[in-house]
């Protein structure tokens, strides 16, 4: 037997202008996890999608045990027990979590289907590796988690003995991050090998043998995880040294700048309401970060703040001006940017190309136009001072279509449009969701230079290592309520693990069994 | 540009793989007389000058409709009832001619009104309650016949009926039909300033001017303007327009209007030509389903739309030369096949750039909507099911 479970050997994937995979050799041993690291369009999705089939490359060969094979389809990587979790999952929504796991391979008898058969199986496999899921709920009523689980399930329904993860942890709370990393762990005592697509760092440290580094198409090089560090890592991805730690001057804190009373916002899903209560302030100079778990009222909060959604009970005041009922243009015009939570769903028009996608806040301004033409030359020219100024790639330039950047580009162009807007108040929702660190360190610092700029940055974040580096002041809230506010020098990660798992409130007691009530109502 | 110039490629490919195929029909169904038909079939549209004429008549209308989906297809919306707005304003520009005797210019902005108004409901609908376009629009083609053949039939003056009338026919019985304009009112037809002496032809006025000019126009508003743009970006992705401040609802009730607009001037345009009445219809004219096919071979583009319109129009002339050997609708089988294969214009452009290498991986539907090839089948079968083969006003 090989020593080697996969080989790819010098495999070049060339696209439209680009060449996406240049003469990479990656080799997978038996039992490890093998981590694939680079930015984001390093090449890392496109290797992974010629490994199962999705594309076929122009040069270099595939071997499976030695021997060298062709992968036309995803049928062809399943019969070579090839299986791989997206980072976008294909799961049917208004199926069962059995339905979603056995498509494709349905166990049938006379062509009627056997699931009492398939669902032994199902349960025997969760129990076997701890994947905790619910063969009868229906993937929209399941938390993005457990959907995880039913991806990972599928392959071991399918025997897979190879399994590719692309980016699983881009969803995942850090709790479900570290059943994750266990999960992984238990496949490769059983012999199984992981290919684990990933940049961040810390996951790598904690859970690869080896590792293989990516960046703009070319092999950087592999190397064994013992004999590293991160911040060889993180130089041989970005091809430069990385500050991981974000720096930063004491915070000046000005004038108020926001100030939210008493917000309430009703619930879509149940008849409590989903934020109580809120009341704060944010001040030029300072960044605020709101913390939590997700599905604590955080996103229905913003909604309300920015006026995608309607509150009903408090005010909000923005640079002394009441925008409670103002309209969304209002607000932008008072002084709100907004860079949101779901790139594809709010912040972009992906039919769009890159440039019209950068004037989208502000393309009504009299610098873009004159009556009611668009002044194209100027959006070109502003544009292209953005994409430089932010480090935005694409395949071409200003006329790229949104579509079809890759996902860190596409966050670095909305975060670029919101901080350039210029405005009093920067409200980022997640902004580093799916970025490299590069990319991370690039936005970290945008983040603080808008601080010290003067302007105020609430920031809402589920990362709690941000939370921690990026913020003057951290308030938590938890089902909907702030619990607590803290000053990030004084805080420890798990004291504030405490309070966004409802087990701590600032303001009044906790009643028995808070702690394990939050994670388990979202899921 | 490059991309631009790929559409047109696939459309191209589209035109000349439905021609072979037509051609392949006639073949099969008489194999003497294919070669010879086909190619009379190909040049009659520039046989003689009235052809032409003929051409370029039928053109304007289909260029308006045409212009009326592909501007929804744009935004995000699928007007269905380009025919009912179209049926709408044709009423609206006779009764100004007839009843209130109204020069040309002021029947033809009653056109444009009457269509825009039918164009209203549909996109207040989808607006205020989300409900489908596509069904309100289907409902209010319906309506809008319906309602026209009511008016027809009952609108009077001095006790005699005037939009139908016995008084300007000789001869005893209702007829179906309006009255000719030339007798009721001359002033109401579209001025001809002389091209029907040049190309020697009846049919032919100005029209063809005033189609390619709103055409340009609407070229404009959708790739120059801020409206546009903000039209565009709520077509293709509603919360991303909310989230930038554009006001959705009031842009969905606008596009409708302006899609409205374009088909009640085509309905307009085409029986102020004085060469066809409106009859009672007991089916949805042809020609606002005719604008799915100008729409679909365009890839929604409005000048795109001047030449697939001018192209089925040309065709349709063709097609009367294959009579009596072959039935005329197989010119309607080489416009479907056609249509069906610029449905697929998606596929057909990622070949193009795969071969020649330019453009992106993912070449863009140039429809507002990326629209599977499934249901683009549907909705074309949809639109033959409601009759491409009835005629639309007979001609004199």
């Amino acid at each position: 037997m090989s020593e080697y479970v996969i080989e790819m050997l010098n495999i070049t994937k060339k696209f439209p202008g680009i060449k996406a995979n240049d003469n990479i050799t990656l080799r997978l041993r038996h039992g490890e996890v093998h981590a694939l690291l680079g930015e984001n369009g390093a090449g890392k999705s496109t290797l992974m999608s010629v490994l199962f089939g999705l594309y076929q490359p122009e040069e270099g060969i595939i071997k499976k045990d030695g021997k060298e094979v062709k992968i036309n389809d995803p049928n062809d990587a399943n019969a070579l027990n090839i299986g791989m979790v997206h980072q976008h999952f294909k799961l049917v929504e208004c199926f069962t979590v059995l339905d979603n796991i056995i498509l494709g391979v349905e166990p049938n008898k006379f062509g009627f289907i056997n699931k009492a058969q398939a669902r032994e199986k199902v349960v025997e496999l969760s129990k076997k590796y701890g994947l905790q899921v619910d063969p009868d709920a229906m993937i929209e009523d399941i938390s993005v988690g457990m959907q995880q689980r039913v991806e990972i399930l599928k392959m071991l329904y399918r025997d897979n003995e190879i399994l590719i993860f692309d980016e699983p942890t881009a969803v995942l709370t850090p709790q479900e991050i570290d059943e994750l990393m266990q999960i992984m762990r238990n496949f490769t005592k059983e012999g199984k090998s992981i290919l684990f697509i990933t940049h961040k760092l810390n996951e790598i440290m904690a859970v690869a043998d080896r590792c293989t580094v990516l960046r703009k198409g070319k092999c950087i090089g592999t190397v064994d995880i013992k004999d590293t560090t991160k911040e060889e890592l993180s130089t041989m991805m970005v091809g430069r040294p990385v500050q991981l730690e974000v720096e930063k001057d004491e915070a000046k804190p000005g004038k108020v700048v926001l100030d939210v009373k008493n917000v309430t916002v009703p619930s879509k899903l149940h008849s409590n309401n989903a934020v109580k209560n809120v009341s704060f302030q944010v001040r030029e100079g300072e960044i605020v970060c709101l913390a939590g778990i997700e599905g604590n009222g955080q996103t229905q909060f913003v909604y309300a703040l920015t006026g995608l959604d309607k509150m009903s009970e408090g005010s909000i005041t923005l640079m002394g001006r009441d925008i409670t009922k103002a309209s969304i243009r209002n607000r932008a015009k008072a002084g709100m940017s907004h860079i949101p939570e779901d790139r594809h769903k709010h912040g972009l028009v992906l039919d769009y190309t890159l440039e019209e996608n950068l004037v989208l806040q502000r393309y009504w301004q009299p610098e873009f136009r004159t009556g009611p033409f668009i002044r194209r030359n100027e959006v070109r020219k502003y544009a292209n001072r953005l994409i430089d100024e932010f480090d935005i790639r694409s395949g071409e330039g200003p006329v790229t279509p949104a579509r079809s950047m890759s996902g860190g580009n596409q966050q670095k162009a909305i975060v670029a449009r919101e901080i350039d807007r210029d405005a009093k108040l920067l409200v980022a929702v997640q902004p580093t969701r799916g970025l490299d660190v590069g990319a991370i360190e690039n936005v970290h610092r945008n983040l603080v230079a808008c601080r010290d700029s003067g302007h105020a940055v609430l920031l809402v974040s589920l990362e709690l290592e941000e939370v921690m580096s990026v913020s003057d002041r951290i308030l938590v809230m938890y089902e909907g309520e702030i619990v607590g506010e803290f000053d990030p020098k004084k805080v420890t990660v798990q004291e504030l693990g405490l309070y966004m798992a409802g087990a701590k409130n600032m303001y009044r007691e906790v009643g028995h069994g808070g702690a394990d009530n939050g994670k388990e109502k979202e899921a | 540009m490059k991309k631009g110039l790929i559409s047109v490629l696939a459309s191209v490919i589209s035109i000349l793989v439905g021609l072979l195929f037509g051609l392949l029909l006639l073949i099969i169904i008489k194999p003497g007389m294919a070669f010879p038909k086909f190619g009379q079939m190909l040049t009659a549209g520039i046989s003689s000058a009235p052809k032409l004429a003929k051409v370029l008549y039928q053109a304007a209308p289909l260029i308006m409709t045409g212009l009326s989906v592909a501007f929804a297809f744009k935004t995000g919306l699928f007007n269905i009832g380009a025919s009912g707005q179209y049926t709408v304003g044709a009423f609206a520009a006779l009764a100004c001619a007839i009843i209130f005797q109204m020069p040309w210019y002021l029947c033809l902005l009653a056109a444009l009104i009457a269509g825009a108004f039918w164009g209203v409901f549909p996109g207040l609908f989808k607006a205020l309650f989300n409900v489908n376009e596509v069904i309100t629009s289907i409902m209010f083609n319906w309506i809008g016949m319906m309602a026209v053949n009511l008016l027809c039939m009952n609108i009077k003056q001095d006790g005699k009926l005037i939009m139908l009338p016995k008084a300007w026919i000789s001869g005893n019985g209702l007829t179906d039909r309006t009255v000719s304009l030339s007798v009721a009112n001359p002033n109401a037809l579209i001025p001809k300033m002389g091209l029907d002496k040049l190309l020697n032809s009846n049919y032919m006025n100005i029209s063809i001017f005033i189609a390619v000019a709103f055409a340009i126009l609407l070229w404009v508003i959708l790739s120059r303007t801020t409206f546009g743009y903000e039209l565009k970006a709520c077509g293709s992705n509603k919360n991303a327009g909310i989230y930038a401040g554009i006001n959705a609802k009031r842009n969905i009730v606008l596009s409708m209007v302006i899609a409205g607009a374009m088909a009640g001037l085509g309905g307009g345009i085409y029986y102020l030509a004085g060469t066809a009445e409106y009859t009672i219809q007991k089916a949805l004219l042809a020609m606002g389903f005719n604008g799915i096919s100008v729409a679909l071979l365009a890839t929604s583009n409005p000048i795109g739309t001047i030449f697939s319109a001018l192209f089925i129009s040309y065709i349709q002339v063709g097609g009367e030369t294959l009579q009596p050997v072959y039935a005329k609708e197989i010119i309607d089988i080489i416009i479907a096949v056609i249509i069906y294969l610029s449905a697929f214009a998606l596929l057909t452009k990622t070949i193009i750039s795969k071969r020649i290498g330019t453009g992106t991986a993912n070449a863009n539907d140039k429809l507002g909507n990326p629209i599977p090839p499934e249901e683009l089948k549907g909705r074309k079968a949809h639109a033959h099911a409601h009759g491409n083969k009835q005629k639309e006003g007979e001609n004199k």
